[in-house]
Formats: structure tokens, sequence, C-alpha cells
């Protein structure tokens, strides 16, 4: 299953390489990794999106949580959460598919962003099976480039995940 | 406040944290923190011959002290030849600070002249790493990289320092903090309540129990709890490699070493038991074997530090998190009230069942013919000698199996061998610091001739601070163990295996180096000349024993089965 683990780092030189190098190191995947700062400028906040059994998941947040940079972590997926990712993209767009692009990025509550006679860059936000689908119904053939942030996310409700 | 350069409060900071020796070895980057070495008199260093060795003795010296290993290598190779060592005392969570030196800030990321990325390059073998940013940092990294060593799952903390960091011209005001607070770190303290409840209970209900500590109960410091809590319920024990010595080996109680090369009894007892009670251990592949068969019918009870550990391969029924001398302790209250009662009936069957296996008697030594000496006779043969009480590091090989089969560990900390990475090379520099450790006491490597030409410059070193080592080589003029893998996987074909004509002669070669040399190769000379050896108390002795070179290390696990199945000579399986 996949699970969305948001960790607190401390915002120390070295730090993110630990977190990255214990995925390689004991063979776990990463699907995507997001992180900056935040307001408190001493931590950071990454957010992983990983895929496992319960079993493995397990393993994976109790060996974050060895590592000494590591403050605070929460698995997003446990319970209700928000999870966003953002999408900028080039696509083709010339004769009838001007108006076609147009109208799709509305439905899925995109923004054209930049426009020159062939092409749309088109920004779009929303959880990351939102933005599959938008790739998909604009096409394979039309998608000249893809940017994607990877997930960040957020517990819903009163939880919060700080100090 | 009292104004120090970098590199004096390097070695001040060590001085207030009760640090007494170092194993190190010079070069650029290290010069400032040496000549502040020389400065003083507080902290002594020992000059070893290759750093590799400084992390082993330091990592000897850990084991048999509890105290942590400190290391001070150079820059680029001295920090890369520190690295085995520092895997070495990763896998088995032994306490270490590693100070490497560095090139200058100035110059970091520019592929200057003995730069290595130590901080990156040892990244997934240490617990934690600090690279030090200014002088002024330096008296919280040391307390910080003391504190994280030792607490929780102890492991090997590097402190990388710049050179410039260093400078004797640049001093700052020194003060060692009293305390360290992280916010990111808290080490475990006592288990959770109802869980050790529930554990106990399951424990006192079984019919067939199994105790099973492992080297987490040497860290803890917890092995006469062990023994109380045993003894109390009368119940079997079994010691992993790492935790030999737990539980005193002459006990009616224990069932020897389990797993790979376990006893008979010890294995069975596992398999057939139905309750497992796990402590500061790990179900390493070494002991279960296939994990799919290991303790079919098994409640497992796993105690242990680190919550990584537990549920990691085998699912634990009640795991319990927690130091393992807090959770001995509310064990053994648990079981000292009144109303605690075993199953005395059936542990009387389940013990039957036990002397049964043990009657098999699986380390009986099969005498050779023509006066030839077995490897295990040698072991034997040094237990008698030092009367059971000295300190025994061993390599990694048949020789390393032989010493924990037969050399029979009455207390904890004695047996200072590498279990987790398998280094050989470790054993003769880990005797080293024990012997530093305890000048007084016999610190005895049992070596194969393979493993101890993997640091055998260390005799140098044992020279130069009057060591009196002994080394007890099973020379079997083979990588015995890769044989005996070759033997009963490959059809006998010894692939870089051998070297007999090539061997150097292991007498003359200690004399060079100002030590005394002994070769036996007769049984009927054996007891005797060994004797002889350990009497020269004041001097390092190379004890040279031709040993039969086709023995193999039995019982072994066959692999893909479960902890009952096993080989237990070359023509013999269960
Ligand atoms: C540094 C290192 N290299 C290779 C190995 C693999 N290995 C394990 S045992 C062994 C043979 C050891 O030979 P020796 O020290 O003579 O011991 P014996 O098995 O003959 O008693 C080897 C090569 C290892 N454990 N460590
Ligand atoms: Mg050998």
């Amino acid at each position: 299953m996949r699970h969305i683990i948001s960790i607190l780092l401390e915002n120390e030189p070295g730090a993110l390489s630990r977190v990255v190098g214990l995925f390689s190191q004991r063979n776990y995947n990463i699907e995507s990794l997001t992180v900056a700062p935040t307001e408190d400028h001493t931590l950071s906040r990454l957010t992983i999106t990983t895929i496992g059994d319960d079993r493995k998941i397990e393993q994976i947040t109790k060996h974050l949580n060895k590592l000494i940079d590591v403050v605070k972590l929460v698995d997003l997926t446990e319970g209700a959460h928000i999870e966003r990712e953002l999408m900028l993209l080039k696509v083709k767009a010339t004769g009838a598919q001007r108006a076609e692009i147009k109208r799709t990025t509305d439905i899925f509550r995109g923004q054209i962003v930049d426009v020159t006679s062939t092409v749309y860059s088109i920004q779009l936000t929303g959880a990351s099976d939102k933005l599959d689908s938008f790739l998909a119904a604009i096409g394979n053939a039309a998608v000249l480039e893809v940017a994607r942030t990877g997930v960040t996310g957020i517990s819903r409700g009163e939880k919060v995940l700080s100090l | 406040m009292e104004l120090l350069s970098g590199g004096e409060m390097l070695i001040r900071a060590l001085h207030d944290e009760g640090v007494e020796l170092l194993f190190g070895y010079p070069g650029g980057a290290a010069l400032h923190i040496y000549d502040a070495i020389f400065n003083q008199d507080k902290v002594a260093h020992i000059l070893v011959r290759h750093e590799q060795a400084a992390t082993h003795a330091a990592d000897g010296y850990a084991r048999a002290t509890g105290k942590p290993g400190v290391v001070l290598v150079t820059s680029g190779p001295g920090a890369t030849n520190a690295i085995t060592g520092i895997a070495t005392a990763f896998m088995d969570s032994i306490p270490m600070v590693v100070i490497s030196g560095q090139v200058d800030s100035s110059l970091i990321g520019s592929d200057a002249f003995q730069e290595t990325d130590m901080v990156g390059v040892s990244r997934p073998i240490v617990k934690h790493s600090f690279m030090v940013q200014t002088a002024e940092d330096i008296p919280m990294v040391v307390k910080k990289a003391f504190h994280i060593a030792t607490t929780g799952r102890p492991g090997p903390v590097v402190i990388d320092v710049p050179k410039d960091v260093t400078d004797p011209a640049r001093k700052f005001e020194y003060q060692y903090p009293s305390t360290v607070k992280m916010r990111s770190y808290s080490v475990p303290g006592k288990g959770h309540t109802g869980q050790i409840k529930k554990a106990v209970e399951i424990l006192l209900s079984a019919k067939r129990p199994i105790i099973y500590a492992g080297g987490g109960v040497i860290q803890g410091n917890a092995s006469a709890l062990l023994t109380e809590l045993a003894r109390k319920l009368g119940y079997p024990v079994t010691n992993t490699l790492m935790g030999l010595g737990a539980f005193p080996a002459p006990d009616k109680q224990f069932l020897g070493m389990l797993g790979m090369h376990g006893t008979f009894e010890a294995n069975n007892a596992m398999h057939f038991s139905d309750v497992v009670l796990g402590i500061g251990v790990r179900f390493d592949d070494r002991v279960t074997n296939a994990v799919a068969k290991f303790c079919p019918g098994a409640k497992i009870l796993h105690v242990d530090i680190d919550p990584a550990s537990i549920s990691k391969t085998v699912a634990a029924d009640v795991p319990i998190v927690g130091s393992v001398t807090s959770v001995l302790e509310e064990m053994l209250e648990l079981v000292s009230q009144a109303d605690a009662k075993v199953d005395r009936k059936s542990l009387d069957l389940w013990w039957q069942q036990i002397e049964g296996w043990r009657g098999k008697q699986c380390l009986k030594v099969m005498p050779a013919d023509n006066d030839v000496i077995k490897p295990q006779q040698v072991v034997e043969s040094v237990y008698r000698v030092t009367d059971g009480e000295a300190y025994v590091s061993s390599d990694v090989g048949q020789h390393q199996m032989f010493a924990a089969q037969y050399y029979h560990f009455n207390k904890p900390r004695r047996w200072i061998n590498s279990g987790g990475l398998g280094t050989m090379g470790f054993g003769f520099p880990a005797a080293m610091g024990v012997q530093l450790a305890f000048p007084d006491a016999i610190s005895v490597c049992i070596t194969g001739e393979g493993s101890i030409q993997m640091c055998i410059q260390e005799l140098a070193t044992c020279l130069q601070y009057g060591l009196p080592v002994k080394i007890v080589c099973l020379n079997n003029e083979s990588l015995g163990m890769v044989r005996q893998w070759q033997d009963m996987q490959y059809g006998g074909r010894y692939s870089s295996s051998t070297y007999s004509e090539s061997l150097p002669d292991f007498v003359k070669l200690v004399e060079a180096y100002g030590h005394v040399g002994v070769r036996i190769e007769k049984l009927s000379e054996l007891d005797q000349k060994m004797a002889e050896a350990f009497a020269l108390k004041d001097r390092l002795v190379f004890i040279d024993v031709a040993v039969d070179p086709s023995e193999h290390v039995y019982p072994m696990a066959i692999k893909g089965g479960s902890m009952k199945d096993m080989y237990l000579s070359k023509t013999e399986r269960t």
C-alpha cells in the first residue's frame, strides 16, 4: 500500500542525506520526496511517499525514528488527511486542440499560466491521482514537458505535527 | 574561563568525559590535535600500526570494560582505513567515538590532498556523525557524541574535524557541558508494565519454555539479573554468539550456543519450545535458519531496547521495548510473588526431553590418530590452562566457532568477537585493547593463520606498550571455514582457500618483532607447551598449533531448514 510519511527534521547539514540514505541502504523505495524549511527555521518538513506492506512500513517508520536528526514523524495515511501535489506542464496547443485543452484544464481546475502560439504552460494542483488523470485526459502525444513536486500533506482535523 | 584551541578542547573534552585511553595514528589533518596530546598527560594515546587496528582495539576495550572506545585518525586514508572497524562496532552495537581529521574547511569539496567525505562514507555504519563547524562547538559536539554512542542501543559515532578548527593560534573559552538534551533523541527506559505482566503470565504458564539471550544482555549489564530470573524459573537458557557469558556456561541450565553452529540441544529446544523469551537478541538469520520454519509452536516474547529490532524478522507476540535491566527487574519482581508458580510437571518432562538431546554429546571431540591435534582440543587446552578466567578474543572462521563452543564463558564481557560483521583481523587488536584495559588479566586471541595475517603488524604495537597478549593460532594451513563450505557445497573444489607452501614461519616472524614464538605439533605436547607459554606472563607469546586441516565445525544448520535441521558430522545429519 502507498503511504505518505511526514517528518520534522533538524535543519542540519547532512540530515536529508541520512533520510535518503536509509531508504537506499535498506532497499525501501521512495516514490516521491519533498522538503523545505518550516516556519521554525531550525526544522525542515519532509514528506515521503513510499510503498510497502504493513510490516515494511513499520520498519521504515521505526528506522526513521532512530535517525538522530528526525524529531517527529507521522504516517498521514493512517488517518484522514489532505494530500496535494503541484504539477507544471507544457502541452502542444495548436488549432482545435487549443480550445479542447483549455476546457480540460478548466474541468480539472487548472490554470494556463503561460501561452505561446503553439504551447500552453499549465499549472495544476491536487492529489497525485488527479494529476495522473489530467495527463491521461490530455494524452501523451500533446505533452511536451512535465514537472511535478511530489506529494506534500497534512492531517485533517485538529491533529498537528509539531514539536 | 580557560582559553583553549580547538585541538586542546578536543583532548580536554575527552578527559572531561572520563576517557583515559585513545587509539590512533597521526597524519597531516590531525597534527594540531596530536600536538595537543603531546602537551598534556591526562589522556594516553596508543599508537597502532594501522587505523583498522585502532578501531578494533578501541572496540575490544569497549566490549571488555563497557566504556566507550575512542579512536583518532587523520583524514583521507586514515579515515577510510578506520571504516572496517567502525562497521564492525556498528553491527555489534559497540559504543565508540571516532575522531577523524579533515582538510581545512575552505578546502572541503575541492578534492584537496587527503580529502574524503568521511561523514558521507561512514553514514550507513554509524549511529550518528558530526562535522564540527567551529571550535566553539567542540565541547557540545563531544558531549553529544558520547551521549549518543553510549545510550540506548549503543553504536559508533564519528566526529569529523576540519584542520582549521583545531588551529593552535585561535583560542576560545572552554567549558564542558554537564548535561545534554536533544529534542530528537530520547533513550527508551522502562518497558511497558502491562506488556511485561502479559509476558510473565505466558512465561509462567509455559510447558516447554526457553530463554534465548543475546549481546543486549551483556551490553545492558543485565547478566546477573538474567541469571537470577532463569534460576528462579528453572528454565533452560541458550545464548547467541554475541551473548556468550550472559549466562554462566558451566551451569546445568545452560544448553550452549544456538544457531548455525549451535548445539543439538539448544537448537532442538528452540524448535520444540512453546514459549521463547528473547532478551537482547535480534533473531538474526544465523540463528533462525529459515524464518518461515522458525519455532513453529512457540509464542515469542521479545525484549529489546531498539524498537526496530522487534518484529523485524520474526513477529513478536509480546513485544517489549525497554532497557533489559529494567524489564528483567520487573519480571523478577513478578515471578517472585507468592502466587507465581511455574508448571513444574511439564517443566520436568521438558527437561527430560532436553537431557535426551544433551545425551547426544554433539560437541564430543573424536581424537585423531598419530598424535595429530584436533582444533577443538586446542581450545579445551586453553580453557584448562587459563582456568576459564581469560578474556578471549577471536577472529572469524572455524577457530572462532571452536572458541565459542569449547571455551565455556562464565562471565559477561569475556568473549570478544565480531559477530555481526564477521571481521577477520579483529581478534588481535581487540585483544590489545582488552590487555590495556586490564593489564593483569589474561588476554588471549584465538585465531587462524588466515585471520591473524590481516592485522599482524600490531605485533609492533604490543612491543612498544609491553602488552603480553597470548595469540593461539589454530593453524590448519587454509581458510578453513571457506574450505568447509567448499567441501560441503562445491564438491571439494578449493578455490583460493589454501596456501600451505606460502605460509610464514610464525615463530621466526614474531621473534623478528621481539616476541616469543612456540610451535606445537603433537597432541602429547599440547597441554604442557600451552602451560609453558601462558607462564610467560610478561611476554607476548605466539602459540602456533598445527591442527588437523580436515576438521569441520559441527553442528551446522542445514540451509533452508528449521532450527532442528543440522549436520552433526561429516556422515550424520538430522
Ligand atoms: C575481512 C574478511 N574477509 C573475508 C572473510 C570471509 N571468511 C570467513 S572465514 C574465512 C577463513 C578464515 O581463515 P582462518 O583465519 O585461517 O580461520 P579458519 O577458518 O581456518 O579457522 C574467510 C576468508 C571474512 N570473514 N572477513
Ligand atoms: Mg585457517
